[in-house]
């Protein structure tokens, strides 16, 4: 089993909201990442999602499109993210490591040599954001001989009848796209969300994490008011962009990192503390 | 070269799920999944109903000018030697290229569909003009995509796009050119999927898109194969396109693919030369993968990380290609080779001087192709080349490369 289940278990229990923190592996250096995401870790990181950087980030915004950019142009690949991971493992073995990214990576490495690869880095959940249910099949397969999820991902736009085909197959949890568009746009709609979340949750008992436009703790602290789970990616990612300006000597990454994480996480926190 | 392929299994692609074999289907995020099944839905609906077909040929006829011609290239056929080469000239078409057929097609699904908003992403800004043009005529909003370098390179384009009214979007990620214009619209689509309808400019992208470009495109082979016999008695010994994206070469194949006696040549940009690695040829030297929605043929590295590419014509700068082109390389019923920038410049003088037809620099690279293969050839068999499009477009870019100073700027 991956470590998705068991951590939502043990908040459920502690009637607690799990915090997602994104990074784009890689960005602006590898010396960066493994540093920044034990630090997130101990900022109140529950579990994290680690980009794998895509040429064609076709899903992200301006943001976290520089940020693959960097990545690559360091030379980041699926294989060099998953020992990243590796390392990190070295000395965390509980934090649940979600990969997030897109399937041509996936394609080339073949899906099953993919799956092994995570299994052995220690991976507990995949989101492929280009294999919907359609596509996803043969990849899902590969990853459930190897107790890894699929992380599904919903959003507005889809329809009753896809929530039901879609819950059926999912495992570890739910990802809602909180908003038409891509990642780091301003027009989130909590209402809008409050209720996509009901609906959801009529079809599945599995956790739902929200991600999309939640930048700040106030933004986070309203989402964590209905969701299991709360991401944020561009907010983090414009950090490590601001310390590349800055010199790069990665400390104000990490020390910045830190603040607007533990910021976030007393926002979510708020959520549940009445 | 004997083609022996069972004539019934072209009708057969793309299947339910929108593959063509192992290529095609909706590689795309969640959020436009919806869209998509309400495109599919309305246009399986809408392809046989006589209404939606007549609406279309009258289109056609009225307002880009169908049919083309095809006309036979006698001097330039003369000159070669070999066998006699027609053109079928998309170039007459209204705004000068074969772009403009599934514009109208989609133009008219978005009207069905109610929807005041259109989107595209163009590489030469043929498909952004064409984009641009029925935007103009139906009255809705245009933006248009466009890689930065292509702005550049295509700064007529640009203009008449302007002209017609339609917003055009620098694009400036990535290698800017036509991949990541077709990134940022896709992103722009899955921002506004309520009102807005995304026009793909060439058969790929996700299901149906492949399947609705070419039925719309399918009607320069419909006429030309008729043109053929009226003028020839017969059909083609072989037919020759450029291919980009792959609209202009399924249109003019679609028709002919059970008719196993005629050969097929899909000419892709050999750049620099496909041994140098600059090059926009992915079914000449590239890997099967997924990008923009659909699994086919991709330049990409080791890691499937997308490649750059290169070509004089910004048309054919993309390292894709339409997924029913893998399969039909696949399985073996159209040859895919390449033509250089030197090859295809080389072209794009000679036809202009000997037959009075400036071509574009993409369709250049299926004439400099044709050449070659005439010259194997006989008088008494016959070639036809689609002329996609007209040249005035390119005459900046050909004029720097010749170090002429048109004193423009
Ligand atoms: C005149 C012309 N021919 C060919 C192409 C290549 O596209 P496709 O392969 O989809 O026909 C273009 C694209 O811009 C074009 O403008």
């Amino acid at each position: 089993m991956s470590r998705l289940g068991p951590l939502f278990d043990t908040l459920r229990a502690q009637n607690r909201r799990a915090l997602i923190p994104y990074l784009v592996a890689g960005d602006p250096d590898e010396a960066l990442t493994v540093p920044l995401m034990h630090s997130l870790v101990a900022a109140g990181a529950d579990i994290i999602e680690v980009g794998v950087p895509f040429s064609d980030p076709m899903s992200e915004g301006p943001t976290i499109q520089k940020g693959h950019e960097r990545a690559l142009e360091g030379g980041t690949s699926l294989l060099s993210t998953l020992a990243l991971v590796k390392q990190f493992r070295e000395t965390n073995s509980e934090t649940p490591l979600v990969l997030m990214g897109y399937a041509n990576p996936l394609e080339r490495k073949g899906y099953a040599a993919v799956a092994d690869a995570c299994a052995e880095a220690g991976i507990d959940g995949l989101i492929t954001v280009d294999l919907p249910p359609e596509e996803v099949a043969d990849m899902n397969t590969e990853l459930q001989r190897r107790n890894i999820d699929n992380i599904f991902l919903i959003s507005p736009t889809t329809s009753d009848e896809r929530i039901v085909t879609i819950t059926a197959q999912a495992s570890g949890f739910i990802y809602y796209v909180a908003l038409k568009g891509v990642t780091g746009a301003g027009h989130l709609d909590t209402d809008a969300v409050e209720a996509h979340l009901a609906t959801i949750r009529e079809h599945t008992d599995l956790p739902v994490a929200v991600g999309f436009g939640i930048k700040d703790a106030n933004t986070a602290a309203t989402v964590a008011g209905c969701a299991d789970a709360v991401v944020v990616g561009s907010a983090l990612v414009d950090l490590v962009a601001k310390d590349l300006i800055a010199g790069g000597s990665h400390d104000s990454a990490i020390s910045g990192a830190q603040s607007l994480i533990s910021s976030i996480r007393n926002g979510v926190n708020l959520a549940t503390s009445n | 070269m004997t083609i022996d392929i069972n004539p019934d299994l072209y009708a057969q692609v793309p299947d339910e799920h929108g593959r063509y074999g192992i290529y095609g289907g909706k590689f795309v995020a969640e959020t436009l999944m919806s869209a998509l099944a309400e495109l599919e839905a309305l246009y399986n609906h809408l392809k046989d109903d006589p209404v939606f077909l007549r609406e279309f040929d009258l289109d056609l006829a009225h307002y880009v000018g169908r049919p083309s011609p095809l006309y036979e290239a006698a001097r330039w056929s003369d000159m070669i030697g070999g066998a006699r080469i027609y053109l079928k000239r998309e170039d007459l078409n209204h705004t000068g290229a074969h772009k403009v057929n599934n514009t109208i097609g989609q133009a008219l699904l978005a009207k069905y569909m109610g929807k005041k908003r259109v989107i595209a992403e163009t590489g030469a800004g043929q498909h952004g003009v064409a984009s641009a043009t029925v935007a103009a005529r139906l009255g809705l909003e245009c933006h248009v995509f466009m890689g930065a370098e292509d702005v550049k390179r295509q700064s007529l384009n640009v203009y008449r796009m302007k002209l017609l009214g339609a917003q055009v979007v620098p694009v400036t990620s990535g290698s800017k050119t036509l991949k990541d214009a077709m990134n940022e619209a896709l992103r722009d689509w899955v921002t506004n999927v309520d009102n807005t309808f995304y026009i793909i400019g060439t058969v790929a992208g996700p299901h149906p898109y492949p399947m609705l470009v070419r039925d719309f495109q399918s009607v320069i082979g419909r006429e030309a194969r008729a043109q053929s016999l009226a003028m020839t008695g017969k059909l083609p010994d072989a037919l020759v396109a450029c291919v980009g994206g792959g609209s202009n070469a399924i249109g003019l194949f679609h028709p002919f693919l059970s008719d196993n006696e005629v050969a097929m040549y899909g000419v892709e940009a050999g750049g620099k030369g496909v041994e140098t690695g600059e090059h926009a040829a992915p079914l000449s030297a590239g890997i099967p993968g997924v990008l923009h929605g659909n699994r086919t043929y991709l330049m990409q590295d080791e890691n499937g990380q997308i490649m750059h590419t290169h070509s004089v014509s910004a048309g054919l700068d993309y390292p894709g290609v339409g997924p029913e082109h893998s399969w039909l390389k696949d399985i073996g019923r159209v040859n895919y080779v390449d033509a250089t920038d030197t090859e295809a410049l080389a072209a794009f003088h000679r036809v202009t001087r000997i037959e009075g037809i400036m071509p574009a620099l993409e369709t250049a690279h299926a004439l400099a192709y044709a050449e070659k293969l005439a010259a194997e050839m006989t008088p008494d068999q016959h070639i036809i080349v689609n002329l996609s499009g007209r040249g005035d477009k390119d005459i900046l870019t050909v004029a720097e490369i010749d170090g002429i100073d048109l004193g423009a700027s």
